[in-house]
């Protein structure tokens, strides 16, 4: 087997540039492959990280419907106390969970004492929320990077259309469960930016002034959102933690919880999902430029040795071997191609690094895009440009082993 | 016992709709340690005998038994496999590999082919190589040495699996004078020293006086055989 790699060495060496052209051909295509897969999954953990570390956590969980209703906020869907506790309970049990945060969310009216306009408030323990949430605090643009009792967070675009600014005083007005209205005085604390851009109407209080406002005689939460220790781990641990609540069934006999990965929660899924379809067409499209390059000097080989297969053939080379003599020559040509990729892919991800490119994300800007490969993502590629390569010697290699002698060495 | 035996045989080729009759009814005896010849004009049916002797084609009627094996029998991979430990081939253009070295295109059937272990490997392709002169050319490639060099590296490999039967299809037809005598010289010496037949298909009239029975042929038919002046009893 080793003398049939060197004879296919040879031969490979015999046509240096069409070698070379080819290799560089799948050299080129693997390092552009790899050079995406590192970049488009840099900026998709930057985005994954700006959603989940500055408003949505890891994962997320609701009394079952809220989610389906989230748009009114229904306070008729918050988890009571009891099941607050055994939430709580469940959560203590799995020790990938790292923070999580207790939410309590409703809509009401936001009053400069002039004009009048909608919100969407969150009542937040501070500390549960920044451990959850650990970009939290620096969306807060302007103001004392806190949340405190008595003082609000107001988002951006509302602070600039109702021309209000840190230290003023402001009314929240909200609709109780009970159907009666209820408002309270706040001093803007800080000007809070949107994860996703212009149009957020996300304010912040303490929980306990959410309360007052709410007139809650009990504790009642809406959400909590977790985060984990392990991101990778996020669908083992909301597997667990859904296997775990799945047991408290509602009068209905269904269960009261409703466990959600970030995934399921927000739109910017579908983003990296795009990404990663992005990302299987550009390998579709590395798998063609192999198939077809490889193709191509495979049969152009077979083509110019038929009468060297005649002569293979006549002095007693078995069908096989001239077969293994061919796809090894692919196989080669492949492992040429994608090592020299991924020394070429590895260099210039090294080169992104050192000259720090940055981006834009929704509000945040400066974000710096750190490509990095794994092995796994390497030799997955490898494999794929190797096996692509002896597939498409195998129909070359095929004609080559089944040739006639007597006809290939009449060949001129 | 015969080496090679061959009745009635017929080969038929198809160019189109038309039916070419290469051979017709061909039957002949040939014995071991054998150095013999088939003659004949361009298109008498020479190089179509030597396919089928050397298991490289099938013939359309009749039986061909080589080395005690009915060969028209034989699937693709079988005959590979016969010609590979019964047969040697010499072409007229030498065939050698070029991306190996004389040495290797020597080595080439015993290791690719018979797997033969490799210190047996080096003395035997040693051993034909000094026999044939090129011992010291054995690190050069193909196209670093002369037509006759090549041919003699040709024999080397023809006999280096030790072949019951050597075919070769014009062999001189390449070569001048000197060297093509030189080649006759050395296929000879090896029929002396191992026992190996022979068979040349040619109408080099070097080789015809060399050989111990030549073979005529003539639109496909035997017309002819005679004892050569290279035969014992010549």
């Amino acid at each position: 087997m080793l003398r049939l790699f060197k004879i296919a060495l040879r031969n490979l060496l015999r046509y240096k540039r069409r070698t070379l052209l080819t290799s560089s051909l799948i050299a080129i295509g693997v390092m552009f492959v790899l050079v995406f897969i590192a970049a488009s999954g840099s900026f998709k953990y930057i985005m994954i990280g700006q959603i989940t570390d500055s408003m949505l956590g890891h994962l997320q969980v609701h009394k079952r419907g809220y989610v389906a209703s989230i748009d009114s906020l229904p306070l008729t869907l918050n988890l009571s106390a009891k099941a607050e506790k055994k939430l709580e309970k469940a959560i203590e049990n799995i020790p990938e969970i790292e923070a999580f945060s207790p939410r309590i969310k409703f809509g009401g009216m936001f009053s400069n004492f002039m004009e009048t306009t909608n919100i969407r408030i969150n009542g937040v323990y501070p500390e549960n929320e920044i451990a959850t949430v650990p970009l939290f605090l620096s969306r807060i643009k302007s103001g004392e990077k806190a949340i405190k009792k008595g003082e609000i967070l107001v988002p951006e675009l509302l602070a600039n259309g109702m021309k209000v600014k840190v230290g003023d005083t402001i009314v929240v007005i909200a609709t109780n469960r009970d159907g009666s209205v209820n408002g309270k005085q706040f001093v803007i604390g800080g000007i809070i930016e949107s994860v996703t851009g212009p149009g957020g109407r996300d304010g912040y209080m303490h929980y306990q002034d959410a309360m007052e406002v709410l007139r809650l005689e009990e504790r009642e939460i809406s959400e909590v959102a977790i985060r984990l220790n392990d991101f990778s781990k996020l669908n083992a641990v909301s597997n667990r933690l859904d296997k775990m609540l799945a047991k408290d069934l509602n009068q209905q006999g269904k269960p009261i919880f409703d466990v959600r990965t970030w995934e399921k929660l927000s739109p910017f899924y579908n983003v990296a999902r795009m990404i990663n379809v992005m990302t299987f067409f550009i390998k579709l499209m590395l798998v063609a430029i192999v198939l077809v390059s490889i193709m191509n000097v495979m049969i152009m080989a077979v083509f110019e040795r038929i009468r060297e297969i005649g002569t293979i053939s006549a002095i007693g080379t078995l069908p096989k071997k001239i077969l293994s003599l061919f796809l090894i020559e692919g196989f080669s040509l492949g492992v040429i191609g994608a090592a020299a990729g991924n020394i070429l892919a590895l260099g210039i991800i090294f080169l992104i690094n050192l000259v720090k490119i940055t981006f834009n994300f929704g509000r945040q800007s400066g974000l710096v895009l750190s490509p990095n490969l794994n092995i796994i993502d390497i030799l997955w590629i490898s494999v794929i440009v190797i096996m692509v390569s002896v597939a498409a010697a195998l129909q070359p290699a095929l004609k080559a082993s089944r040739m006639e002698p007597v006809e290939a060495l009449r060949h001129v | 016992m015969n080496l090679v035996k061959a009745k009635n045989l017929t080969k038929t080729y198809k160019l189109g709709e038309i039916e070419v009759k290469a051979l017709k009814s061909v039957s002949f005896e040939i014995e071991p340690a054998s150095f013999i010849s088939f003659i004949g004009p361009s298109g008498s049916g020479k190089t179509t005998l030597l396919n089928l002797i050397g298991c490289l084609d099938k013939p359309t009627s009749g039986t061909l038994e080589v080395a005690d094996m009915n060969t028209s029998v034989l699937t693709r991979k079988e005959a590979a496999a016969f010609r590979g430990q019964n047969l040697g081939f010499i072409f007229q253009d030498f065939n050698l590999i070029p991306v190996l070295t004389v040495y290797e295109n020597v080595e080439y059937p015993l290791l690719i082919i018979q797997n033969v272990p490799a210190e047996e490997r080096k003395n035997r392709i040693v051993s034909l190589l000094e026999t044939v002169g090129m011992v010291d050319q054995q690190d050069k490639y193909p196209d670093q040495i002369s037509g006759g060099q090549k041919q003699r590296v040709a024999v080397a490999r023809a006999l280096v699996t030790n072949p019951r039967l050597v075919l070769a299809d014009e062999p001189t037809a390449n070569l001048d004078s000197k060297t093509a005598f030189m080649v006759i010289d050395i296929m000879r010496q090896m029929k002396e020293e191992f026992g190996v037949t022979f068979i040349f298909s040619t109408h080099d009239p070097k080789i015809v006086s060399e050989v111990e029975t030549v073979y005529t042929l003539q639109d496909g038919k035997l017309i002819d055989q005679i004892r050569g002046k290279g035969g014992p009893h010549a």
